[in-house]
């Protein structure tokens, strides 16, 4: 049975699942609770700066019946007294050395106060600090959180603060809010960070009340940008993820991933993308602790399909076929086939062709089910069609070369073969 | 014996209450609204009827535009609320969700109209505008679902509609001919009120064609006539002892439920009914839940041939009625002029008949069943008489129309039960409709 036991930075765990610095991490009773149901480590709620919260402070987004799809929040960091954190802390060590506790922070903006801040959670045992350059409400107006992660020289003068002092590895997080994560992961790994983590959350309205005109959430007839988490993020934090994994400066150390993983397969496919931990928070604040028994179970179980025995064998695995538009192979062409059998005759390849698309499915009507079918010379091999087909396997994607090559962009161009000829 | 006050209140409003109840909350609507794949061209719409669009009023559900998804069904069908109720949506509707075609749970349609529906209703949305009066008048004659629906079209187009009606409430076979558990008396008023908030229509109670009201009378004071009196006699058996005391006709049976309430309903101890059709299944389970001890169907086909679905057949049985199949009634017996046995032929399938089932022949064998209450359900017949006293050209009592819904007789009009003979409530909404267009026409032209 494959091992899921990680290594990150030294920092020991049983597993890559760490829940990400939030409300599940804030103090003793959730973490010991997270410990005890089986999660491999824990990234403490941000330590640092002193601050009062609001309520109310998360907002939802629903999509088609399901809840929680995306989740904001306005929340601050830590509102409790930082001696009685760091007891904590001390205590959950104790009680649990083998997994990682890794505390997040965000001091005032001076030297002195990161110097101080770091000591005192040197002393309590812990294993890793994260440095919260994400946060994007409420700590931003007064220069901390993302207002450091958006600007690479405050974020590269913040991390040389903190290796000045620090004793136990660094993990550097990133906030989505800037046009690349590059920069700022760039300056905090020269400036000495050991590691990265990301994504932070994204500034977000959930929405608007449509009785009360007010956006979500509601704070006494008023609201305020917050944070957006959840499965909703995903496909963005992935790619953020992958420009860390391919810039020949942040490659270098590892990352903690995080943005919306839910389960065993979203953690996957974060470490196929170069995670070694990954962080979880929306999934729990949705289901709790428990979901961590499918994350383990169902990760383990995969890895045994796959033949790897460790989850280096697959770490980073997928970064080298993410490329650039111009290396694709224009000679690939793939056509859709719809297998009768399985067609429930609902249409709905058919209207998202016809409608969106390149009109390549034909409609023999018939009372009360038409037959749908390819018009293989017109199929451009979007995917449209098998993305809404709601039956598993009815359409898929045959594969029909234009050329035996592989021929790019600039090979294409070089050779001046026509263009716009669809 | 029979005796009517079988049960207590209490029991009665047990046995007769919704069989199928509607969603208590939109939470619940939506796990059903948001399963809905949203076809396109979706074989739900062309199964119904009426071609209520489906994904669409379920989608207006899933979005919280339930006035949008009501105006959706009405638009299709007035009587969107009672056919909710009503429909052989196994058949229809649902019969044809796709997902059937994956081996899992239909969409449950005629639930979520209902949900749509009902609200409109309670609430009374007035959803439709009519326009400016035309000036132009048309008397309607019969207020079912046929009549209610030519009558609403008619109306949102100016027209001034006169509706003549036999009984005392509108609603006709929706109001007096379905099992109370389906669709209650009240709920068809509250349908039908709904229905005239148009404005523009009229009912006008206790007339009848033939006895005090006289097509040439109609056919002079209105621009177009539209007979839409359905069909309403129960077929005669045709056998000795079916005039003994005890036995009745299915259609008598259920409208003394409707219009006289269950206790003033007599029933018998032990009942026969005869048939296996909608109104058979209708007439024997609501015979158990006034209080019948035993109650048997008796049908002289199988369940191959049998006109009921397969879901009224189980309606049928969880209420506890025996069934026979291959058993055609030959006498009712009786003592005192009183029915105590029906005796019945035993048969078997032979070759196929002219409507391609398989022709029940008699073994010569008998069965006999101590009974003392025989319901007659064995279709229902035409206005033959009254048809041809009008001098409406028709086909043994159907009316005859061409494809634009006109009758011999220049100006009238008809559509329904007494033009096909007897067939859902959805199939006479729709055919209210097509004479609506076609009177439309032909009074504007």
């Amino acid at each position: 049975m494959a091992s899921l036991q990680t290594d990150f930075l030294g920092i020991r765990s049983p597993n890559p699942f760490w829940l990400a610095s939030a409300p599940p991490t804030d103090k003793q009773f959730n973490v010991l609770r997270a410990f005890e149901a089986g999660w491999g480590g824990v990234v403490w709620k941000t330590l640092g700066s002193q601050i009062k919260n609001v309520s109310s402070r998360y907002s939802a987004v629903d999509y088609h019946g399901s809840r929680v799809m995306g989740l904001n929040n306005i929340e601050l960091i830590s509102d409790r007294p930082l001696d009685l954190n760091l007891s904590e802390i001390k205590e959950c060590v104790r009680l649990f050395p083998d997994r990682a506790m890794i505390v997040s922070l965000m001091a005032d903006n001076d030297r002195q106060s990161w110097h101080e801040l770091i000591k005192k959670v040197e002393d309590t045992g812990a294993h890793g600090l994260e440095l919260n350059f994400g946060c994007p409400h409420g700590m931003t107006e007064r220069g901390m959180g993302a207002a450091v992660g958006q600007d690479p020289e405050i974020a590269r003068l913040v991390v040389e603060w903190v290796m000045e002092v620090a004793t136990i590895p660094v993990i550097t997080k990133l906030t989505p809010n800037v046009h690349s994560v590059v920069p700022t992961g760039r300056a905090s790994v020269e400036a000495g960070s050991q590691a990265l983590s990301l994504i932070n959350t994204i500034q977000s309205v959930t929405g608007v009340d449509l009785d009360t005109f007010i956006p979500n959430p509601n704070v006494g007839g008023k609201s305020t940008f917050g944070g957006y988490c959840g499965p909703a993020v995903k496909p963005i934090a992935l790619k953020m993820l992958t420009t860390i994994a391919q810039d020949p400066v942040t490659s270098r150390v590892p990352v903690s991933g995080i943005g919306g993983i839910s389960t065993w397969k979203d953690a996957a496919e974060f470490m196929l993308l170069g995670s070694t931990t990954v962080q979880v928070c929306t999934a729990v604040m949705k289901h709790g602790f428990r979901i961590i028994d499918d994350l383990c179970d169902g990760l383990s179980n995969w890895m045994d399909e796959k033949g790897f025995t460790k989850t280096t064998d697959f770490i980073g695995r997928s970064v080298q076929t993410l490329t650039s538009w111009e290396d694709l192979d224009l000679n690939y062409h793939i056509v859709a086939r719809i297998n009768p059998d399985k067609c429930i005759h609902c249409g709905l390849c058919y209207i998202a062709c016809e409608d969106a698309s390149h009109q390549s499915i034909s409609l023999t009507p018939g009372h009360p089910y038409n037959e749908y079918t390819i018009k293989e010379e017109e199929c451009v091999g979007c995917n449209l069609c098998k993305l809404v087909c709601p039956v598993d396997s009815c359409i898929t994607m045959v594969e029909k070369r234009v050329g035996p090559d592989y021929l790019n962009w600039k090979e294409f161009q070089r050779r001046g073969l026509p263009l716009n000829d669809h | 014996m029979i005796r009517d006050n079988r049960l207590s209140d209490a029991e009665y409003a047990q046995n007769f209450s919704d069989i199928h109840p509607p969603f208590e909350t939109r939470d619940a609507a939506l796990v059903d609204a948001n399963r809905c794949l949203y076809c396109y061209d979706a074989p739900c719409t062309k199964s119904c009827p009426t071609g209520i669009d489906v994904p669409r009023f379920i989608k207006q559900i899933v979005t919280d535009n339930v006035k949008g998804s009501a105006h959706t069904i009405f638009q299709s069908n007035i009587m969107g609320g009672g056919c909710a109720r009503v429909c052989p949506v196994e058949k229809l509707c649902e019969g044809a969700c796709v997902y059937n075609l994956m081996e899992e749970t239909p969409i449950p349609i005629a639930r979520l109209q209902r949900y749509a529906t009902e609200k409109a209703i309670r609430e009374k949305w007035p959803l439709f505008q009519r326009s400016k009066p035309t000036g132009k008048k048309v008397a309607i004659v019969g207020a079912g679902p046929s009549g209610l629906s030519a009558a609403h079209v008619l109306a949102r187009a100016g027209v001034d509609v006169t509706i003549y009606e036999k009984e005392q409430k509108g609603g006709g076979l929706m109001t007096y001919g379905v099992a109370a558990y389906k669709i209650t008396p009240e709920f068809c008023a509250e349908e039908l009120d709904y229905i005239l908030s148009i404005g523009g229509i009229a009912i006008r109670y206790e007339q009848q064609l033939g006895r005090n009201l006289q097509l040439s009378h109609l056919r002079q004071q209105y621009d177009a006539v539209y007979l839409a009196f359905g069909v309403g006699l129960a077929r005669r058996l045709d056998i000795p002892g079916e005039d003994l005391e005890g036995v009745v006709d299915a259609i008598r049976f259920i409208w003394s439920i409707r219009a006289e309430g269950y206790p003033a309903t007599p029933v018998g101890d032990r009942v026969a009914v005869i048939g296996m059709g909608m109104t058979a299944i209708d007439a024997a389970t609501q015979a158990r839940r006034l209080g019948a001890k035993e109650v048997t169907l008796v049908y002289r086909r199988t369940q191959a041939e049998m006109p009921c679905t397969e879901t009224e057949l189980d309606i049928a049985k969880l209420d506890g009625c025996n069934i026979i199949w291959l058993a055609a009634p030959k006498s009712v017996l009786g003592a005192g002029g009183r029915v105590t046995q029906l005796l019945c032929s035993v048969m078997e399938p032979g070759p196929p008949d002219a409507s391609g089932r398989r022709r029940p022949v008699d073994t010569g064998r008998t069965i006999t069943l101590d009974v003392d209450m025989v319901i007659k359900a064995a279709g229902q017949m035409p206005y033959e008489t009254l048809v041809a006293d009008e001098t409406i050209a028709h086909d043994k009592g159907r009316v005859s129309i061409d494809s634009n819904g006109a009758t011999n007789i220049p100006g009238v009009f008809a559509g329904g039960d007494n033009v096909n003979g007897g067939k859902e409530v959805v199939d006479a909404v729709q055919a209210g409709k097509d004479a609506a267009a076609a009177i439309l026409s032909y009074i504007n032209n």
